[in-house]
C-alpha cells in the first residue's frame, strides 16, 4: 500500500491539532475521508476546509462520541455506507487532563478511561471487523510517549495510553497475517490546543511535523512511530531507567 | 506539569525584541473577544504586530487556518485569517489560480495581507491586495462580529484594508483569485545604469509587463549612482508550460551572523558581483514562480543575517509629480549618511487604493534594509523629512522608527481613519505598539 492514494479513510479527530494536520495531508494526496466526531459545527468547518484543500466535494461527517459506546457502531456503518469500503481508520481523538486536574476532580478519571480506552478500543474493534471482512486494511491510532513508562507527572493519562498501546500491539500480533496493518503513533510534546499553557519540554514539535512523520510511517507500513523523531531515542533511555531513578524524577 | 505564564520576548521581522507573548488558538472566535491585537506570521518588520506594553499578549492567527469555500466560477476564495499565502499558492497554482497580488514573501497570513494592504510587482496594473478583497469578517473593538463588504459597513471594510489591524481582529477574508496559464514566468532582466534611467525603464516595462520591480545598488556614487537590474515578467503562455511544485525544504539560517557580516564592505562586494552577474542590455529566461516572486524565501530566517542588533526596513512612496527629484534626494540622504542597505528595491506604483491608510500611491516606491546602529534613528528622521517635503509617505508594515510628528505630517488621512476606529471601538481596546508610537494610543 506504499504511497497509495484514493484510499477510503474514516477519520476520528480531524477537527483539531495533529488530526487536523494529518487529515489535510491525506486529502491533499487524494484520499477520500469520512469525518467522525461529536461537534457538528466543528466537523462541518473541518469538512469544508478539507473540501477546498482536496479540490473535491467536502468529506461527509458522521456524529460519533467516543464517550458514548452506543454511537460507535452506527457511526462506522454510516461511514462505510458513505465510503463504500474501508481502507484506513485513523483515530487521533482523545481526552487529556493533567495529573493535578484529575486528582482534583475524580469524576474526570472515569471519562478519561471511557474515551481513551473503552471508546477507542470499541471503535478499533468495529473497524477491524469490517476491514478484515474486506481482506484487510490499516488502523492508525494516536497513543502517546506518556504510555511508555508509568510516570509521576501523568499517572492516569499515561495509564490510558499504555493500555491502548498494549491493545494495538496485541492486535498487530493477532491479525498481521490477515492483512491488518496497525500503526501506533506515539507523539511527544506537540504544540496544540491540548497542550496550550503547559511548560514546553525539549523536542516540542508542531502538528504539521507529526503529520509528515505519520504519513511516512503509513507508507512504510511501520507498526510504531515516535514523533517528532527525537522522542524515539529519548524514550529508549526512559524505558531503561531504574525505578529508583523514576521515583525521584519529576517528569 | 506546570502552567507556563510567560513567554518573554516577541519581535517583528527586524528582530527588535520586547517583552510580550503569543496566544495561538485554533479558533479565533472566543479569544478575539478580549485580545488587544492580532498577529500573523510575524513578517511585519517593526512593531505593527506587537502589543502595547501594558497588555503584552497578542493573538496569533496562524493556527486558525481553515479554508471556508472556493467557487471556481467566480474565483472567490474564502478562508480564515491565519491561512498563509504559501498554502494558497501550494494548493491553487496546480489548479491554475494564483494570488491576485502578492508581496515579496509568501510567509504572511491572509489577515496580515489585509491589515497591511500588501502590494506586489503588479501594483501598476492590479492595485493592492485590498482591491481584490470581496468581504471581511471582523471582530470589532465593541465585541461584535461584523461581515463587511464594499457595500455593507464599507467604512469598516476600507479602514480595515491597510488599517494595520487597528480596526478589529480579521477573522475571515474573501478574495478573488487570478486564473493563470502556468507556473512559469517569462522574465526579462535589464541592466540599468542610473536612477533616472531606472524610472524611465520602469515606466516602459509597466506598459508591457504585468510584473515589474527593480534592484538598486545604493552604494555607488557619481555617474553610476542608482545602477541596478530591472526585472519584468509575465506568466508563460507557452503550451505545456509546467507548474513547478512548491519547495518542500529550504535552506535555513540557524544562528545569528556577527553584526559586521553585513557591513559596508561586504554589501559593496556583494553588489558588485551581483550587478556584474547580469550581462549588459536585456536577457530573457523562464523561471519558476517561487524564484520569481519569492527569492528571499529560499532561506528561512534570513533575518538572522543582521545579527543580534536587528534591522529595520525603510519603505517610502513618492508621488509622481515629485518622484524623480524625491527619489534622488532619498538616495542622496542614504549615501551621505553612510547607510549600507543590503537590499534596495524600487517599484512604480499605480493609483492609490481605497484603503484608508493603505501605503501605495501613484509614483515611485523605494525600500531599503537598514541594519540598526546608533545612527539609524537620525537616518530615518532625515529620510522622513525628505519624504514629507516631497509629499510622500511610509509603509507602516516596515516601520519601527518613525516619529509621531513625522507620521502626522505625511498622513493627512489619519483623522478620518481615527474617526472610523472611534465608531467601531469607542473604548480603543484594539491597539499595537506601533499605534502607541505613531497615533498616541494608550501604552
Amino acid at each position: 500500500m506504499s504511497h497509495a492514494t484514493g484510499r477510503r479513510v474514516v477519520f476520528v479527530g480531524a477537527t483539531r491539532g495533529m488530526g487536523r494536520a494529518l487529515s489535510r495531508r491525506l486529502v491533499e494526496r487524494g484520499d477520500r475521508l469520512c469525518l467522525l466526531g461529536r461537534d457538528a459545527g466543528e466537523l462541518a468547518r473541518a469538512a469544508a476546509d478539507l473540501g477546498v484543500r482536496g479540490a473535491s466535494a467536502p468529506p461527509t461527517t458522521v456524529a460519533c462520541d467516543l464517550s458514548d459506546p452506543d454511537t460507535i457502531e452506527p457511526a462506522l456503518d454510516a461511514a462505510l455506507a458513505d465510503l463504500g469500503r474501508l481502507d484506513v481508520v485513523v483515530v487521533t481523538a482523545g481526552e487529556f487532563a493533567t495529573q493535578e486536574a484529575l486528582e482534583a476532580e475524580p469524576s474526570r478519571v472515569s471519562r478519561l478511561f471511557d474515551v481513551n480506552v473503552r471508546g477507542v478500543v470499541l471503535l478499533c474493534e468495529g473497524a477491524k471487523r469490517r476491514m478484515l471482512a474486506m481482506g484487510g486494511g490499516a488502523l492508525v491510532v494516536f497513543t502517546s510517549v506518556a504510555g511508555e513508562r508509568g510516570r509521576a507527572s501523568n499517572v492516569l493519562y499515561g495509564a490510558t495510553k499504555a493500555a491502548l498501546s498494549a491493545y494495538l500491539e496485541g492486535l498487530d500480533h493477532r491479525h498481521f497475517r490477515d492483512g491488518l496493518r496497525v500503526l501506533d503513533v506515539k507523539p511527544g510534546f506537540v504544540r496544540t490546543s491540548m497542550t496550550a499553557g503547559l511548560r514546553e519540554p525539549p523536542f516540542a514539535g508542531e502538528p504539521e511535523q507529526v503529520a509528515r512523520d505519520v504519513e511516512r510511517a503509513m507508507d512504510r507500513q511501520r507498526s510504531v512511530v515516535f514523533t517528532p523523531r527525537a522522542w524515539g531515542p529519548v524514550m529508549s533511555v526512559v524505558r531503561g531507567l531504574p525505578r529508583a531513578v523514576m521515583r525521584r524524577a519529576r517528569f | 506539569m506546570t502552567i507556563q505564564t510567560t513567554q518573554p520576548r516577541l519581535a517583528g521581522w527586524g528582530r527588535q525584541f520586547r517583552p510580550a507573548r503569543e496566544l495561538t488558538p485554533e479558533s479565533l472566535l472566543a479569544p478575539s473577544r478580549d485580545a488587544v491585537l492580532s498577529r500573523g506570521l510575524g513578517r511585519a518588520y517593526g512593531d505593527s504586530a506587537l502589543p502595547p506594553a501594558s497588555r503584552p499578549v497578542v493573538l496569533t492567527t496562524r493556527r486558525a487556518d481553515h479554508f471556508v469555500s472556493f467557487d471556481a466560477g467566480t474565483r472567490e476564495l474564502r478562508a480564515e485569517a491565519g491561512v498563509s499565502l504559501a498554502t494558497i499558492n501550494r494548493l491553487f497554482l496546480p489548479r491554475g489560480y494564483f494570488l491576485p497580488v502578492t508581496p515579496g514573501t509568501q510567509h504572511v497570513t491572509l489577515g496580515g495581507a489585509v491589515a497591511a494592504d500588501v502590494h506586489g510587482k503588479n501594483h501598476h496594473v492590479d492595485g493592492g491586495f485590498g482591491d481584490h478583497v470581496t468581504s471581511l469578517v471582523v471582530r470589532v473593538g465593541d465585541g461584535r462580529v461584523i461581515t463587511c463588504t464594499r457595500e455593507r459597513d464599507a467604512d469598516l471594510f476600507w479602514a480595515t484594508i491597510g488599517g494595520m489591524g487597528l480596526t478589529g481582529h480579521v477573522l475571515e477574508v474573501g478574495l478573488t483569485m487570478r486564473a493563470v496559464p502556468s507556473g512559469v514566468i517569462d522574465e526579462e532582466l535589464t541592466r540599468v545604469d542610473g536612477l533616472e534611467a531606472f524610472q524611465d525603464a520602469l515606466a516602459v516595462a509597466a506598459t508591457r509587463h504585468r510584473y515589474t520591480v527593480g534592484w538598486i545598488d545604493c552604494l555607488t556614487r557619481g555617474a553610476s549612482a542608482g545602477r541596478g537590474v530591472l526585472m519584468a515578467g509575465d506568466f508563460s503562455r507557452a503550451p505545456g508550460a509546467p507548474v513547478p511544485r512548491a519547495r518542500e525544504r529550504v535552506a535555513r539560517l540557524r544562528f545569528e551572523l556577527p553584526s559586521w557580516a553585513l557591513g559596508r564592505a561586504t554589501v559593496r562586494a556583494f553588489n558588485e558581483v551581483h550587478f556584474r552577474a547580469f550581462p549588459r542590455g536585456t536577457t530573457r529566461r523562464s523561471i519558476g514562480w517561487e524564484d520569481f516572486f519569492y527569492p528571499l524565501d529560499r532561506v528561512d530566517d534570513w533575518n538572522l543575517m543582521y545579527g543580534s542588533r536587528g534591522f529595520t526596513q525603510y519603505q517610502c512612496v513618492l508621488p509622481e509629480r515629485s518622484a524623480r527629484l524625491g527619489a534622488a534626494r532619498v538616495m542622496n540622504v542614504l549615501t551621505r549618511r553612510g547607510g549600507a542597505s543590503f537590499l534596495c528595491v524600487i517599484k512604480d506604483c499605480g493609483p492609490e487604493g481605497r484603503g484608508m491608510l493603505s501605503f501605495p500611491l501613484k509614483g515611485i516606491s523605494i525600500a531599503l534594509d537598514l541594519p540598526l546602529c546608533d545612527g539609524t534613528q537620525a537616518l530615518v528622521d532625515a529620510l522622513n523629512e525628505e519624504v514629507i517635503a516631497h509629499g510622500g509617505r511610509i509603509y507602516l508594515a516596515k516601520d519601527s522608527l518613525t516619529r509621531r510628528e513625522h507620521f502626522a505630517q505625511m498622513e493627512p488621512r489619519l483623522a478620518a481613519f481615527q474617526e472610523v476606529r472611534r465608531k467601531w471601538d469607542p473604548r480603543r481596546t484594539i491597539r499595537s505598539a506601533q499605534s502607541v508610537r505613531l497615533m498616541g494610543d494608550a501604552p
